[in-house]
């Protein structure tokens, strides 16, 4: 009798905002959320507006939200004398791809022999990957060991190789591999002859892609976001990907044209009329612009991982 | 006959194949580290071995520079490294700033996102708490280099939005990237900025997953909504925050390089604000290429961080034993 009362209660009063806060408590909510939303895009609506924006009127007014005249001089410019820039376009989306395949591989095939409970050695493999998150050579032996004895610098592997793994990931990879692989699974296709290789590659990551997404995803943006590594290991300017370039031209706007192969008059024509200002902006938007068609999609993958890389970590 | 030789061969063979299917198996498994296994011994466990260099004057030996002769041909300084560390004006700059700046954003954070969780957690419109999710959570997916260019967009001198508004209304443009002054408040933003959705987000996940039937309880009780969220959310999520404030306590000697490095522009002049210990031990090693004291940095940051977290542990494991992390 009371059960009944109770379940016939409870639709009732979730009707009349059961248990919710005040409509004005919740109109100031809102009105919160909506400022801090305001706050984490307007920079990036901004910097949109500028690369549209005509240098006469950067010139007069500086960096406005409504500016006195729009152009598309910047992108005009990138189209004509980007060799640099569309080398390191094309660099940042190189290293994106196969460091995140080679990065993918090897963390999985790693985080595949610690999830097998029966794996002789799997105590100390794991013991190996976790101890280097508490410790480390630190930054400048580091380098020196990447530099002079491996032999790190100028190319694309000098980029990739420092960042191919992270124990993080090697840990949501297999809390992954534990909350969705049976165990029985295993001994199943063993018993149907299969290798451990081809038991891997054949069965268990077709049906652990959620997880892998999770990874390759954070692993992605890992080395799409990259400066800090190609700022120490690469001088050519034929390999730095677009977020080193950027940290260049913070100091030297002129780094574009000097690269870009043209010289002499043309060179320094193309310098007096270059549109600094806004061109810098425009290669933000270039950087940003993939990200933010993208995250929105993905960003259930990387909430994923995110959750139990820090409750398992 | 023949049948039975048949049948006594195949047992022989599978009881060979299951003694060396063990040991395969083992093999193969240990191919499958392998690769891992190599990168980490070279790049994480032999720059280990480098430590040594934070008791050295290391000089690159200019017969034959390969690392080891570099290293065996420079001289054993003791810990004199360690002392310029401590003894340069610049060390009590760049601790306190490591350390104010990340006590405040340790404490900041939490309080900034607790408290969105719980708000989003009571929006009736579900897609709108979603929406706001998904915009906060951008400024994560950036790097600082971008971010960089977001907050020149309103500080460059010369062009940017807020001087000038200054001078449109009649004032002085302030010289941002030289007035140390101002930084605090500019990094802190910067970094509220970037961090608030991601923690934002794992305190919603850790909300969600409270049992709804706790809060209709409170409320047939008669427990209003602050009753609810002091006596049941606060206490749900404290294992999560005690995980979150163990680890950060753990960084507490660390800093976001990205963001003090590139944000303030490398800005000689905003040095005593903006000096932390990742810049320096990157300073220390890149413009005098002093790779000792660059190193003894290093040592002691992950010295002071394992002691920290230890310690901090340690406290959270007296206060509640199950919110501890190890």
């Amino acid at each position: 009798m009371d059960v009944t009362v109770m379940q016939d209660a409870i639709p009732v009063n979730k009707k009349r905002r059961m248990n919710k806060v005040s409509i004005p408590v919740e109109i100031l909510f809102h009105l919160i959320m909506i400022a801090f939303c305001l706050l984490c895009i307007v920079p990036f609506v901004f910097v949109v507006v500028i690369s549209f924006t005509a240098q006469e009127s950067i010139r007069s007014i500086g960096y406005s939200f409504t500016p006195l005249a729009y152009s598309l001089d910047a992108y005009n410019y990138i189209l004509k004398l980007g060799t640099q820039l569309w080398r390191s376009y094309f660099n940042s989306f190189f290293i994106t791809a196969v460091g995140t395949f080679f990065s993918m591989l090897v963390t999985i095939m790693y985080s595949y022999a610690l999830f097998r409970t029966d794996f002789k050695f799997r105590g100390f493999f794991n013991f190996f990957c976790f101890f280097t998150m508490l410790f480390g050579g630190g930054l400048a032996p580091t380098y020196v060991m990447c530099k002079t004895v491996l032999g790190l610098s100028d190319s694309y592997a000098a980029i990739i190789i420092p960042m191919l793994l992270n124990p993080f990931n090697i840990i949501v990879m297999r809390t992954f591999f534990i909350t969705s692989i049976p165990r029985e699974l295993i001994d199943a296709a063993f018993i149907d002859g299969s290798g451990e290789y081809s038991t891997l590659f054949r069965i268990i990551i077709p049906i652990s892609k959620p997880g892998i997404a999770t990874v390759s995803l954070l692993t992605a943006l890992a080395y799409w976001n990259e400066w800090f590594i190609p700022m120490l290991y690469v001088r050519d300017a034929k390999f730095i990907p677009l977020q080193y370039l950027l940290m260049q031209m913070q100091t030297k706007v002129d780094f574009l044209v000097k690269n870009s192969g043209v010289i002499g008059a043309e060179a320094s024509s193309i310098m007096s009329s270059l549109p600094a200002d806004s061109l810098k902006m425009a290669l933000v938007v270039l950087i940003v612009v993939p990200i933010a068609f993208a995250y929105p999609f993905f960003q259930k993958y990387i909430i994923s991982g995110l959750t139990i890389g820090s409750v398992k970590g | 006959m023949g049948l039975e030789t048949a049948e006594n061969k195949g047992t022989k063979k599978e009881k060979r194949q299951l003694l060396t299917s063990k040991n395969s198996k083992t093999l193969l498994l240990t191919t499958m580290v392998l690769p891992g296994a190599i990168w980490f011994f070279l790049l994480r466990y032999v720059p280990m071995a480098g430590i040594v260099l934070a008791f050295k004057n290391y000089k690159v030996y200019t017969k034959k520079p390969t690392f080891w002769n570099n290293l065996i041909h420079s001289k054993w300084v003791g810990f004199k490294n360690f002392e310029f560390l401590f003894k340069t004006t610049d060390s009590r700059i760049y601790i306190r700033n490591t350390l104010v700046y990340n006590i405040c954003w340790i404490i900041l954070g939490l309080v900034v996102s607790v408290a969105f969780a719980i708000i989003l957690n009571e929006l009736t419109k579900k897609f709108l708490a979603k929406f706001y999710q998904t915009l906060m959570f951008f400024p994560y997916f950036l790097s600082w280099v971008v971010a960089s260019y977001f907050v020149l967009a309103f500080l460059d001198p010369t062009r940017g939005l807020i001087d000038n508004y200054l001078i449109s209304h009649g004032k002085d443009a302030i010289d941002w990237y030289n007035q140390a002054g101002y930084w605090p408040v500019i990094l802190t933003l910067c970094n509220v900025w970037k961090n608030t959705g991601y923690s934002t987000i794992l305190y919603l996940a850790a909300i969600t997953g409270i049992d709804p039937t706790l809060y209709e309880a409170a409320e047939i009780d008669g427990a209003g909504k602050w009753q609810q969220i002091k006596n049941i959310t606060l206490p749900a999520i404290r294992p999560m925050i005690s995980i979150l404030l163990i680890m950060n306590v753990g960084k507490i000697f660390n800093s976001d390089f990205g963001l003090f490095f590139t944000v303030p522009m490398n800005s000689g002049s905003l040095f005593s604000t903006t000096q932390v210990i990742d810049t320096y031990i990157y300073r220390v090693m890149t413009a005098t290429n002093n790779i000792g004291m660059s190193t003894a940095g290093s040592i002691m940051q992950n010295l002071v961080g394992f002691v920290f977290i230890v310690v901090a542990n340690r406290i959270v494991r007296k206060i509640d034993e199950d919110s501890s992390l190890f």
